[in-house]
């Protein structure tokens, strides 16, 4: 835990937002201005972020980069900030994805343009503070205030029912959140009258020792809250609205960062402040995963729309993570971490690719396409890449994440582990049907046969989203190495904390 | 605690007597000038005064002091209060000044009424004695009454005064009979004796003193606006001008709690276990029924006034609890929730005319394409009522359900936040028809002075200020409520 006299991460979280209040004062009459001005500090914010990779110790499980300063000290609520293996990556794929969403609303947008980008820059520094928040008060403010500027952009540049969409997506989270925010409090009393330090820093709450029924609520809470996020099974029924009715750049950082809050959030904050809880909460937790994972395919071979269908089967991959995570094993842990980076490479790919065939056709049902491997060649290539890393195939980044997840899920319950299988040909078959509808077989509607092939702007994205497809599923170790001391600290963590709370009891690791 | 000579003790109600002087100087003005074309002076008179009444206020702070024989009483709580009502009453006479000339209201006299209702408002913080608590009050709710009505030729404002007025003589009686049953058992009109006395060991309670006790629930319940004393409140705020409005839903209330509090929390504290389960009821009974009403309301007005509710009953929860050195949390609130709601009526205001109001909720349809900086502003108010960070309205909220939370009251804490969503439903509403909804029909042009701007400007700057820094302002609430130790 050492601390940085430059202030790197207040730099990269703030500085969206600064860029944001310069961009209220541009010329509207000038979009190209914005837009440009509003891609060169994305570049440079991703540029920023890059130190954080690099100088990254990977010999440490600490939080890294600590930012510690007193904000209401009487309360105990502190201006802490962080960053471990888990979320510099995602800080990383934040602000990777957010370049690619601003080149890819280059022409779609053309509606209020500078409040767009405006809500977008404000977006990313509520989830890049969410991320490396380290306070609780401070987190459930960034956590909360990523809600606003998502109604914003769902609600003004989403599809045809977008009001009902961007509602229900803002209710849908403030119900779980509020609770969350109660039992933060209820946390924060508990811990003050047992040790006489009233605080929220989480790295002093860890610490707390927490009766057994008291952590059942509390976990509850906090669970729900990142549960309906993620979103799990019962809770989900809000993305297929929110992705569908979402702009493609919308789209794109749903899919891409803000479904990880949730998985973020169990790992972060759920499992390690109440160990006990989460683990008495497995089966249920687990079950609910698979059926995530089987339900989400099944409903994605349903579908006639590929947002939608693309939707469901973020519920399908977001199944895998939480499973990975709760099985409270090293592959497991490590699997559902890395599946959370390729998941947003990969959806986010495969939004990026719909958003542009919308942008031509103006429809997503599957039914108006199908041949248009003949007159775009280039994005059926495209396409064909990102569908594969979506299945998992060896050689790209979906494999290894989802390889490791079962690894975990057969070591911690082999039944698990079996349905789990089962979702991976589901998988293949949704996914391989629906590109086979899209892009083989004859040109079936006249309008589609005059459509452009992708643009170089186009070619940019997408060639950034394959780079990171093979090169995530033939060097893992890259981003392995970052997260191996984190991932192993937390599970020791969480060996000491139940063992000390429950000396005689056995110990359900191996 | 010193007590003072009579002769001695004007120096210690300064802050009174020039707001005095300036109400009557502006009477005796309107009086004397036969064209009704005293406005801005009139105006620019109250506005000297309050705040050159206002910095004598803050120059007493820390100080502990009974006058008159301990009919006035000057401590933090009641120079927070009087802080509080002063700048209100700044915020509303900015907002005033287009506002009256543009409904051609009487000039003159409404300024003066404002400054007397400011007066009552600072009688009725300042004493331990149910008899000054009583005069500050009904000095307060008279004026009020009156401004209520000055719409002329608008038969909803003459029915708001009428309204309020029928309904207030009822709550003021209720209020007295509350004061004389506990007269009656205890033969003491000082609240800090009453607690002395009952804790003595010599009171005996009886029945007739649990009866005074609820009295001054409803009395003080229905100037607070709570359920099920809030009958009033949708009407009397829709009907009457819209500054008043603001006035009433900030000051009114504001003063009201500010008394209540003061009362309950010394007076009757030894019975905290008696009058906590009822406050309960009429703190889940007050967030609960406004915010589903206010669901419904498709005037913007209408749909504010039940907010407010909404509002005191998430204020009665921080009461219920009874924690005295936590309820500044109480103090803190009603200084976030003044500024936003100030806010949001200055933009109703702003976007009417004489003509047509333009509360209905279309109205504000496509507003962020015509207006974005009256969009955007008054999207930062509604978001702070709904209680999003890191606006003050979320820090409000934070503070009082750490209360509920702190003593124990999950139950009303998980309450007090599923209200909050249904709220965020309403609030939400509104944005969504500014953002995401295309302009239908003119509202015309705006007037767009620098007074509303200033008003706007202010209130937005305090609630990033509170939401984002609330330390200092939290800690001078805590300050305030040390009396209760």
């Amino acid at each position: 835990m050492d601390m940085v006299l430059f202030p790197l991460l207040s730099t990269i979280i703030f500085l969206p937002l600064a860029v944001a209040l310069v961009l209220i004062l541009l010329p509207r009459k000038n979009p190209l201005l914005i837009k440009v001005f509003t891609l060169v500090w994305t570049i440079l914010e991703f540029g920023l972020s890059l130190p954080l990779f690099f100088q990254f110790n990977e010999k440490t499980a600490g939080m890294q980069f600590m930012e510690n300063l007193d904000w209401f000290p009487e309360y105990g609520i502190g201006y802490v900030l962080g960053a471990d293996g888990i979320s510099m990556l995602l800080v990383l794929l934040t602000t990777f994805l957010t370049v690619l969403c601003v080149l890819c609303s280059w022409n779609s947008i053309t509606d209020k343009v500078k409040e767009y980008y405006a809500s977008f820059l404000l977006l990313e520094t509520a989830m890049l503070g969410a991320l490396c928040a380290l306070d609780l008060v401070l987190f459930y403010i960034f956590w909360e205030l990523m809600l606003v500027p998502m109604y914003l952009l769902i609600g003004v540049w989403g599809g045809p029912r977008r009001i009902y969409a961007a509602i229900k997506f803002f209710l849908f989270t403030m119900v779980g959140s509020v609770l969350m925010l109660l039992a933060i409090m209820a946390l924060y009393f508990h811990f003050g009258r047992d040790t006489g330090l009233y605080t929220f820093n989480l790295l002093d709450l860890y610490k707390a020792n927490i009766p057994v029924m008291k952590q059942y609520w509390l976990f509850a809470a906090f669970a729900v809250s990142f549960a309906i996020k993620v979103p799990m099974f019962p809770f989900h029924t809000w993305l297929p609205d929110a992705h569908t009715e979402a702009p493609t750049a919308g789209s794109v950082i749903l899919a891409g960062v803000l479904l990880k809050m949730g998985t973020y959030g169990f790992l972060r904050f759920a499992i390690p402040l109440f160990p006990q809880a989460a683990l008495a909460a497995t089966p249920l937790i687990s079950i609910l995963a698979l059926v995530g994972i089987i339900y989400g395919a099944v409903m994605c071979i349903m579908q006639t729309d590929m947002k939608r269908l693309i939707a469901y089967s973020s519920v399908s991959h977001l199944g895998y993570v939480m499973l990975g995570i709760f099985a409270f094993n090293m592959q497991g842990l490590e699997g559902g971490i890395y599946q959370m980076l390729n998941h947003g490479i990969s959806t986010g790919g495969l939004f990026l690719v719909v958003g542009m065939i919308y942008e031509r056709r103006h429809t997503r049902m599957i039914a108006d396409f199908g041949g248009l491997s003949k007159v775009m060649p280039r994005l059926a290539v495209f396409f064909m890449i990102i569908t594969l890393s979506s299945i998992a195939l060896p050689g790209t980044n979906g494999f290894v994440g989802e390889f490791l997840i079962l690894l975990g899920a057969f070591r911690s319950n082999i039944s698990y582990g079996v349905l789990a299988a089962t979702g991976v040909i589901l998988g293949a078959v949704y996914m391989l049907w629906m590109f086979q509808r899209v892009m083989f077989g004859q040109i079936t509607k006249e309008e589609n046969r005059g459509l452009k092939d992708i643009t170089k702007r186009e070619t940019v994205i997408l060639c950034a989203i394959v780079f990171f497809i093979f090169f995530m599923g033939l060097y893992s170790q890259a981003f392995f190495r970052k997260i191996d001391a984190t991932a192993a600290g937390y599970l020791q963590n969480m060996q000491t904390k139940i063992a000390s709370s429950n000396p005689a009891g056995p110990v359900p690791w191996r | 605690m010193v007590v003072m000579k009579p002769e001695l003790a004007f120096g210690w109600i300064m802050p009174e007597i020039v707001i005095t002087l300036s109400a009557v100087f502006i009477l005796l003005l309107s009086a004397f000038r036969r064209k009704n074309d005293i406005g801005r002076l009139a105006g620019g008179l109250s506005l000297i005064g309050a705040g050159l009444a206002l910095f004598l206020t803050c120059r007493l702070w820390n100080s502990d002091i009974d006058i008159f024989n301990g009919l006035y009483t000057i401590d933090n709580f009641g120079i927070f209060f009087k802080a509080l009502a002063l700048v209100i009453s700044l915020l509303v006479t900015l907002l005033s000044l287009r506002y009256v000339e543009r409904e051609e209201m009487i000039k003159g006299e409404y300024y003066a009424l404002l400054l007397f209702g400011i007066l009552g408002m600072m009688i009725m913080v300042s004493s331990n004695h149910f008899v000054t608590i009583f005069i500050g009050l009904e000095v307060m709710s008279i004026a009020i009454y009156v401004l209520c009505g000055l719409l002329i030729g608008n038969p909803r404002s003459a029915e708001a005064s009428l309204k309020y007025f029928l309904l207030g003589a009822f709550a003021t009686a209720f209020l007295l009979y509350g004061i004389a049953l506990i007269y009656g058992t205890t033969g003491i009109l000082d609240v800090r004796e009453i607690a002395r006395y009952v804790t003595s060991g010599n009171f005996l309670i009886t029945p007739a003193f649990m009866a005074g006790m609820a009295l001054l629930i409803v009395g003080f319940g229905f100037k607070t606006a709570s359920v099920p004393f809030h009958m009033w409140t949708p009407d009397v705020y829709e009907g009457a001008p819209t500054s008043i409005t603001a006035y009433m839903a900030t000051g009114v209330k504001a003063a009201a709690f500010g008394a209540f509090l003061r009362v309950f929390y010394t007076a009757l504290y030894p019975f905290l276990t008696e009058w906590s389960g009822l406050l309960w009821i009429i703190a889940v009974l007050t967030m609960t029924l406004g915010n589903i009403t206010a669901l419904m309301q498709n005037d913007i007005k209408r749909m504010l006034a039940y907010s407010s509710i909404a509002h005191a009953g998430y204020i009665l929860i921080a009461f219920a609890v009874g924690d005295r050195v936590f309820s500044a949390s109480i103090l803190f609130y009603l200084l976030v929730y003044s500024f936003m709601n100030i806010g949001a009526f200055a933009v109703v205001i702003l976007l009417g005319r004489k003509e047509a109001p333009n509360t209905g909720i279309e109205s504000y349809a496509g507003l962020a394409t015509r207006h974005p900086m009256i969009a955007l502003a008054m999207s930062v108010f509604l978001l702070s009522l709904a209680g999003v960070p890191p606006l003050a309205g979320f820090m409000g909220k934070f503070y009082v359900l750490s209360d509920a939370i702190k003593a124990g009251y999950y139950g009303l804490a998980v309450i007090g936040v599923l209200n909050s969503v249904v709220a965020a439903y309403y609030y939400l509403r509104v944005i969504m028809y500014m953002y995401f909804k295309e302009p239908e029909g003119e509202i015309g042009r705006l007037d767009l002075s620098p007074a509303y701007a200033v008003v706007i400007g202010i209130s937005i700057w305090a609630l990033f200020h509170m939401g984002i820094f609330p330390r200092s302002f939290l800690l001078i609430a805590r300050e305030s409520v040390n009396i209760f130790m």
